[in-house]
């Protein structure tokens, strides 16, 4: 013979008044309140106002990013314009998702950097933007700025950072890191840092 | 003969090509209400750009529902392996096609004169149209039973057991307000029922099914969403316990089509409500010839305009109370099962069976 079930009281089971017993009046007052935020919002939209509290990603980006926003990578630059990087493939080890490729080119007509990137490329689509490749770099030479690379698009070939992309820094207008000043002497300073 | 055969044709085309338009639509409506309800933007990325130029159309995400329908129609069509092989396949035209045949009786606008004959604007004028709507919305249990019967999966059965008893409970309280306003115009012919309506009570107010039995318009309304299987009735598919109920096993078009038939049915019973209950396809004062005003003015106009506008409101009103009826769906939390069963037979049935032997009393002392 089976009990009767009963329903487990809740300690915070909410209590109904007439009021809400009734039904179609808070059904009213729900509509109401939807149908006030659809018109305030249609009234907006309507007047060219924005009537969302959400950014059309591409075509519009957040002003509210952190000042400690770390979103895109940047390759230092020589005075002469030539990344620092080395190609040592540092970043590309530690990187955790895989997602840096270095193609190296050699150099023998100067000595003190034999060794370069012919091509950097960062595949944004994997990017989890943790850093590791900043702390691994030895010459200082990818950093990370408060930036989006903002590259979407319905296509994963297309969300490459490539090397002319991560040139795309001034060295002399970060505040918080200065780059040494061009020296003055034999070497011409390219046009880009003045 | 020509012209009765090419105007009943224009007709019908009138009346598939107005529900599929409109249901595709409101696949659109629905999107973005919501989201302008919830302040976000919604669907916005669909685009037809004109060849060979960069000129997109996006016009507000309008080409959404084109786009569904064209990823639907070209998806594997995916089966299990243990189904029903003739029930399976006949579930979603089941469905989908009683949906379709209810629009047949809804008048959609006046009578077109053209020379001598006159077309009452309805593809099919039957004087039982009443029983009509009530007979084929029932046969559309069939299809979701077979279903959900036919594709072998517990979640599909749990959703088609659902779907058929609540269609089943709510169609009671259904047939009583439709009774209710039975009752009223004294007619089961809904094209009557509309001119009835066009009348006036104390020469001022038009009297709409909605001002003469206002209870028995909200029973209806209530009845109408639980028919559709929308939110706050949306027990046989709700996505949190089965999967998508009924259609759970279903793919590509077949799925595609129980979704445009969910799309159709919004519109197909607005436009039941707006007929019964809105007066139809007139404006508040308009008759047959134009308008004739509470104070005595009268306003003709020609019969190609009297039409076009009759089409026009009918077919505005209907999208508005589609709005109104997506505007609850993305209000309302859903009833539990056992609430929605107790407010089917406990709260709706007897309220309806309370105004309709009240109406009865009236119209028989009034008679």
């Amino acid at each position: 013979m089976n009990k009767p079930t009963t329903r487990k009281r809740y300690w915070n089971e909410p209590t109904m008044g007439l009021w809400e017993r009734i039904y179609i009046l808070e059904v009213i007052r729900g509509l109401w309140i939807t149908g006030s935020v659809f018109f305030g919002n249609l009234g907006k939209w309507m007047t060219g106002r924005k009537g969302a509290l959400t950014t059309y990603y591409p075509e519009e980006m957040r002003s509210d990013y952190s000042p400690n926003n770390r979103g895109r990578h940047v390759l230092t630059q020589r005075p002469n314009g030539e990344v620092q990087c080395v190609s040592c493939n540092m970043c590309a080890t530690v990187c955790p998702a895989y997602c840096i490729e270095i193609l190296s080119k050699a150099d023998f007509a100067d000595p003190a950097h034999p060794k370069a990137p012919e091509r950097f490329e960062i595949d944004y689509s994997r990017c989890i933007f943790c850093g590791y490749c900043v702390e691994a770099c030895p010459e200082d030479a990818i950093r990370m700025v408060k930036d989006v690379p903002n590259l979407p698009g319905f296509d994963r070939t297309r969300m490459w950072g490539r090397i002319d992309l991560l040139k795309l820094w001034h060295p002399l207008t970060d505040p918080r890191k200065r780059y040494p000043a061009p020296p003055t002497g034999p070497s011409e300073p390219s046009e880009r840092h003045r | 003969m020509i012209t009765d055969i090419v105007v009943h044709g224009l007709f019908m085309l009138f009346a598939i090509s107005f529900m599929m338009g409109l249901a595709t639509v409101f696949t659109w409506v629905e999107r973005k209400q919501s989201a302008l309800m919830s302040d976000r933007i919604g669907a916005n990325r669909c685009y037809i750009r004109v060849p060979f130029t960069n000129v997109k159309f996006v016009a507000w995400g309008l080409f959404h529902g084109i786009a569904d329908g064209g990823k639907l129609l070209l998806k594997e069509n995916f089966t299990p392996h243990t189904y029903d092989r003739l029930c399976y396949n006949l579930g979603p035209w089941l469905a989908a096609v009683p949906v379709l045949l209810l629009f047949t009786v809804i008048p959609f606008g006046g009578t077109l004169r053209i020379g001598d004959s006159s077309y009452p604007m309805q593809v099919a004028q039957l004087d039982a149209g009443v029983l009509f709507v009530l007979a084929v919305s029932g046969i559309g249990i069939i299809g979701i039973m077979l279903a959900g019967w036919s594709s072998n999966n517990k979640f599909s059965l749990l959703g088609a057991a659902r779907a058929s008893s609540q269609m089943i409970s709510y169609e009671v309280a259904m047939g009583l307000a439709l009774l209710t306003m039975v009752v009223t115009c004294g007619t089961l012919d809904l094209g009557a029922m509309v001119r009835w309506q066009s009348q006036l009570i104390g020469g001022v107010l038009p009297a709409w099914g909605i001002f003469v039995q206002p209870f028995a318009f909200l029973l209806f309304m209530t009845a109408c969403i639980a028919e559709n299987k929308r939110i706050p009735f949306d027990l046989p598919e709700c996505e949190s316990e089965l999967v998508a109920g009924f259609f759970t096993e279903y793919t590509s078009m077949k799925m595609g089509l129980f979704m445009l038939s969910e799309f159709i049915a919004i519109v197909v019973v607005s436009a039941l409500v707006v007929t019964l209950f809105l007066g139809g396809y007139n404006l508040p004062w308009m008759t047959d010839a134009g308008f004739a005003f509470p104070g005595g003015a009268t306003w003709n106009m020609p019969q190609w305009a009297v039409v076009v506008l009759q089409v026009a409101t009918f077919s505005v009103k209907t999208f508005l109370v589609g709005c109104f009826m997506i505007q609850i769906r993305w209000t309302l939390p859903r009833f539990r099962y056992d609430q929605l069963m107790a407010f089917g037979w406990k709260f709706l049935l007897p309220l309806a069976a309370i105004n309709l032997t009240a109406t009865v009393i009236i119209r028989w002392l009034a008679l």
